[in-house]
């Protein structure tokens, strides 16, 4: 049975980090270069902590599937990233920034995670700047802010609606430099496949060169992964579609714990479903609810009306109504739940009911379309691309889709698994969110997890690791690793079946979002956890998956990846089943209260659940890690 | 309304370039693609032709993609002639069927450019960009060793010019659509973008010298000044970065030249 120990300082909150930095051991600059370092992942996370640990003088080598690091899923995050610098003066601060998270992720992140993260989030901003990242600015020429859900002060930094891009290729530079100076192996177009575990310490890992094919074993003194999030388990989502849990899951497989995989964050500002054969959803920044107005008609008579025509009397700004002092800027699980009961009652817009009005009209009457295009611009551009719609004319419509993954690897105050040796980073693992994450808060996870956290916490683990002490790629255990995977390529291409993968990540994807979506009950649950593994049978059996294993094959790369969602999908149901409570993205309609608010359950489920792979077709073992709050009380979350 | 139309669905023909490696000989093919609905995006309409292609028995057609909106740069089809095809100041993935007419053919090609070896069917390698962004394409500055963000102020319109140019997401339409096969609007948009800010400045001469050689020393060819490449842009990053690429390289030229080299970089450690 997995040992979890979350490792939090002792000492008062604030304390903590600046203690715990103190105390831990550290590796001397000469040894630093002894040690290799596997990183897996060059999105914000991977991207920072390579750069930051090649600085430092450790030898890394870092693997992505794309083809450049500049283009992980990070790259599309729109709205901004969050800090606690109170440069608007309107009181903020690093307290309020923990409080606001621990708050917004509804009591079930860990307190010490949390209060950390809200530390060093003036360092990132800091880091970023020096970098050139071009951040929106005032006229006197300092920063500018806006704010997001889930707050009342503005401390989210952006660069217009491409925060992430600019992020992206701000740590990317960083990347480069290091790569540049030798300090950094990149492998491009290489896909972990699985992870190497020598005497119980994770120590390398299995790739797939994903254009000859070739199958590589790579060891390490310490592997950290950031490879995101898993939200495209949903199939439809507003995550790049190479996204994927395949480094993660087969983590799990190797005996790292999978904390809360249930806690899925469904954002309420997207484009709705247009078709079947729909491959992605697109987000629109939650920004836009700085100045868009929610509504739908009172009237179901009206919904098909143009939305222009509806007089104000006979619309209904829901979310001003029931939450008055957040109004539209109430947390993304809320808003979205608000949105699917308005729709559920029969008042959403467009042919299929499953949309709300996002309305700029008060706007534009304010700003001007001038001032409404300066700050939004990219995004109304791209409704319109999409909907051949004009959203300075018409309203926007939009609806819930799944945007976010809280759950992630188990990993301990130093983000190191209860694998030692394993270290994870950013959306793929579930330190900081809790049950539900605030907006423009994973970007700065990310790169506090890859700048200003591992960068520390990793010596720690390695000064208990003589140089040179790394095993062999040659070992048994690489071997073993290698050929099972060489094994499953060959699996694969010989099933000859009748369908293409596309066709099984759909009916997943429906599975999941039908049973285990916005809002789940036991009956759901049940439903998707019985009809899962006959769907993955039939998937083995009778997946089409052509071409060869030693060229560029993208079917083959999609099932790999699908057979893995196939079974994470399972894991998610019976997470969600366990856990008999709501809390924030986590709602099980039976625990609610008569207003339709999550009902929490402190006294059973305030704790992380960690489950522990026991081999194929056992049932996972739940273990627990009791969350204390010490200095927050927990209650029931209010933002009315 | 998306659905207004949604009912008039198309037919096209693709006339598609399949190439099963870098040394194989390519040639074009045609695959029907019949009653789409027109709110489908480009990449869609290829998801259901491979998938169709798949269930025959047939390879389906290699292309690259990710965020399918617009800001990875991934997805790189030339389009009827078109680097991202017909519309303008968007990529690949933000093209929908509705530009087109039912009976339609349409081309689909690679991003062709010697720089961009071909990897397979759509697929290129453009890692080159990679190599120069490794040249120089970042402002050194250790983590951890940064002064408060707010102490520098930078003038708004700099930092809206530096945004302009940071846009870019390195898709390698400019290349492809320039017929000498030019770097110059990729090297100019990151090399104005730090040029612009005051954070930038320590390595001006340094980065604009580095990034230019490495990209004339990869294959790529040089600016006549015909500016396809910003028409081809998803971002639409202005041309006039180029004469700013211009003018810095040419002070940093001229600087290298008339200053004498800095005695040993170690010389004063004592
Ligand atoms: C549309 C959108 C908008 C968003 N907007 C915001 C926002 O405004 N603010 C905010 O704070 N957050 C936002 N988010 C969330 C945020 O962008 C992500 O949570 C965050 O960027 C994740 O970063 P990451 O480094 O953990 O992972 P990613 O950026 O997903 O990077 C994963 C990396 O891992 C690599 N990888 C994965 N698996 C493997 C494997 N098996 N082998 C090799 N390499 C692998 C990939 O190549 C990639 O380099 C948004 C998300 C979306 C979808
Ligand atoms: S797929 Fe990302 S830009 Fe087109």
């Amino acid at each position: 049975m997995a040992t979890l120990d979350s490792k939090i300082p002792s000492g008062p909150l604030a304390d903590k980090w600046r203690k715990h930095k103190t105390e831990i051991k550290l590796v001397n600059p000469a040894n630093k270069r002894k040690y290799e370092i596997i990183v897996v992942g060059a999105g914000l996370a991977g991207a920072s902590a390579a750069a930051t640990l090649a600085e430092l003088g450790y030898r890394v080598k870092n693997f992505v599937f794309h083809d450049s690091p500049r283009r992980a899923h990070s790259i599309a995050a729109q709205g901004g990233i969050n800090a606690a610098k109170n440069y608007q003066n309107d009181g903020d601060s690093v307290y309020r920034l923990f409080y606001d998270t621990i708050k917004g992720g509804d009591y079930r992140a860990r307190e010490a995670n949390v209060h950390r993260l809200a530390e060093v989030s003036v360092n990132i901003i800091d880091q970023c700047v020096a970098q050139g990242v071009p951040f929106a600015r005032e006229y006197g020429g300092l920063l500018a802010n806006r704010s997001f859900g889930g707050a009342q002060v503005s401390r989210t930094f952006y660069a217009r609606g491409q925060t992430g891009q600019q992020l992206l290729l701000g740590a990317y530079s960083a990347l480069s430099r290091m790569v540049g100076a030798g300090g950094v192996e990149l492998h491009t177009n290489s896909e972990m496949l699985d992870l190497v575990v020598v005497g119980g310490h994770a120590k390398g890992i299995i790739v797939r060169d994903l254009i000859t094919g070739e199958i590589t074993r790579h060891a390490a003194d310490a592997v950290i992964l950031a490879t995101g999030g898993y939200g495209n388990v949903f199939n439809l989502s507003t995550y790049a579609r190479q996204s994927n849990a395949t480094a993660i899951w087969r983590a799990y497989k190797r005996g790292a714990c999978f904390a809360n995989p249930c806690f899925t964050q469904i954002h309420p500002t997207c484009i709705p479903v247009s078709g079947d054969y729909q491959s992605k959803l697109t987000l629109m920044s939650e920004s836009l609810r700085n100045d868009g107005r929610i509504w739908v008609p009172k009237n179901k008579e009206d919904r098909r009306k143009d939305p222009n025509s509806i007089p104000e009397a006979d619309r209904d700004y829901y979310l001003e109504r029931m939450y008055p002092s957040f109004g539209n800027l109430a947390p993304r699980d809320i808003a979205s739940r608000a949105a699917k009961r308005v729709c559920d009652e029969g008042r959403g817009a467009g042919e299929s009911g499953l949309g709300v009005y996002l309305d700029f009209s008060d706007a534009i009457r304010r700003l001007g379309e001038a001032g409404v295009r300066e700050r939004y611009g990219n995004l109304f551009d791209i409704y319109h691309e999409i909907t051949a719609e004009s959203g300075y004319r018409t309203p926007m419509r939009i609806y819930p889709a799944v945007h976010y993954t809280m759950g992630g690897l188990w990993v301990d105050y130093n983000l190191m698994s209860n694998l030692p040796g394993l270290f994870v980073l950013g959306e793929a693992n579930f330190s900081d969110h809790g049950a539900n994450r605030l907006g423009a808060s994973a970007l700065m996870q990310g790169l506090a997890d890859g700048y200003f956290v591992v960068p520390y916490t990793v010596g720690d683990y390695l000064a208990s690791q003589k140089p040179g002490s790394r095993p062999s790629p040659d070992a048994p255990e690489f071997r073993e690793a290698a050929t099972a995977v060489t094994g499953q390529t060959a699996h694969f291409l010989g099933i000859n079946g009748r369908e293409p993968v596309s066709h099984f990540h759909k009916r997943l994807g429906k599975i999941m979002w039908d049973g285990c979506g916005m809002a789940r009950t036991a009956a759901t649950l049940q439903k998707a956890l019985a009809e899962i593994p006959p769907l993955r049978e039939e998937f083995w059996a009778s997946v089409k998956v052509p071409g060869s294993a030693d060229t560029l094959n993208q079917s083959l790369e999609q099932a790999g990846r699908v057979g893995d969602f196939l079974e994470l999908g399972e894991l998610m149901c019976r997470d969600a089943l366990t856990r008999e409570e709501s809390c924030g993205g986590h709602f099980r309609e039976e625990h609610q209260y008569p207003d339709g608010e999550c009902k929490r359950d402190d006294e059973h489920f305030a704790h992380v659940a960690a489950w522990e792979y026991q081999g194929a077709g056992q049932t996972p073992r739940r273990n627990i890690e009791p969350l204390q709050y010490e200095f927050v009380k927990m209650s029931v979350r209010n933002y009315k | 309304m998306v659905a207004a139309n949604s009912s008039q669905s198309i037919s096209v023909t693709l006339r598609v370039w399949r190439q099963t490696g870098p040394f194989q000989p390519g040639r074009f093919v045609d695959y029907p693609a019949r009653d789409l609905n027109p709110n489908m995006s480009f990449l869609e309409m290829l998801d259901v032709v491979n998938d169709g292609l798949t269930v025959a028995g047939d390879e389906p057609i290699a292309f690259a993609h990710d965020c399918r909106e617009g800001i990875c740069g991934t997805c790189s089809l030339t389009i009827n002639g078109k680097p991202h095809g017909p519309g303008q100041g968007i990529a690949t993935c933000q093209t929908y069927v509705r530009s087109f007419k039912d009976g339609d053919i349409i081309v689909v090609e690679p991003f062709r450019a010697r720089a961009f070896p071909l990897v397979r069917d759509l697929v290129t390698d453009r890692s080159a960009f990679d190599k120069i962004q490794q040249a120089g394409g970042f402002i050194s500055v250790r983590t951890g060793a940064a002064p408060d963000a707010n102490s520098i102020p930078v003038p708004k319109p700099d930092a809206e010019l530096a945004m302009d140019a940071a846009a870019c997401i390195g898709c390698g339409a400019c290349v492809a659509a320039c017929k000498n096969s030019s770097a110059m609007l990729f090297v100019a948009a990151k090399v104005s973008q730090f040029g612009l800010l005051p954070q930038g400045q320590a390595e001006r001469d340094r980065r604009v010298l580095a990034m230019v050689s490495t990209m004339d020393g990869l294959g790529f060819g040089n600016c006549t000044n015909q500016y396809e490449c910003s028409a081809a842009c998803p971002k639409l990053i202005s041309h006039d970065f180029i004469a700013r690429l211009n003018r810095d390289y040419l002070t940093a030229s001229l600087r290298q030249a008339f200053t004498p080299a800095p005695a040993g970089a170690d010389g004063g450690a004592g």
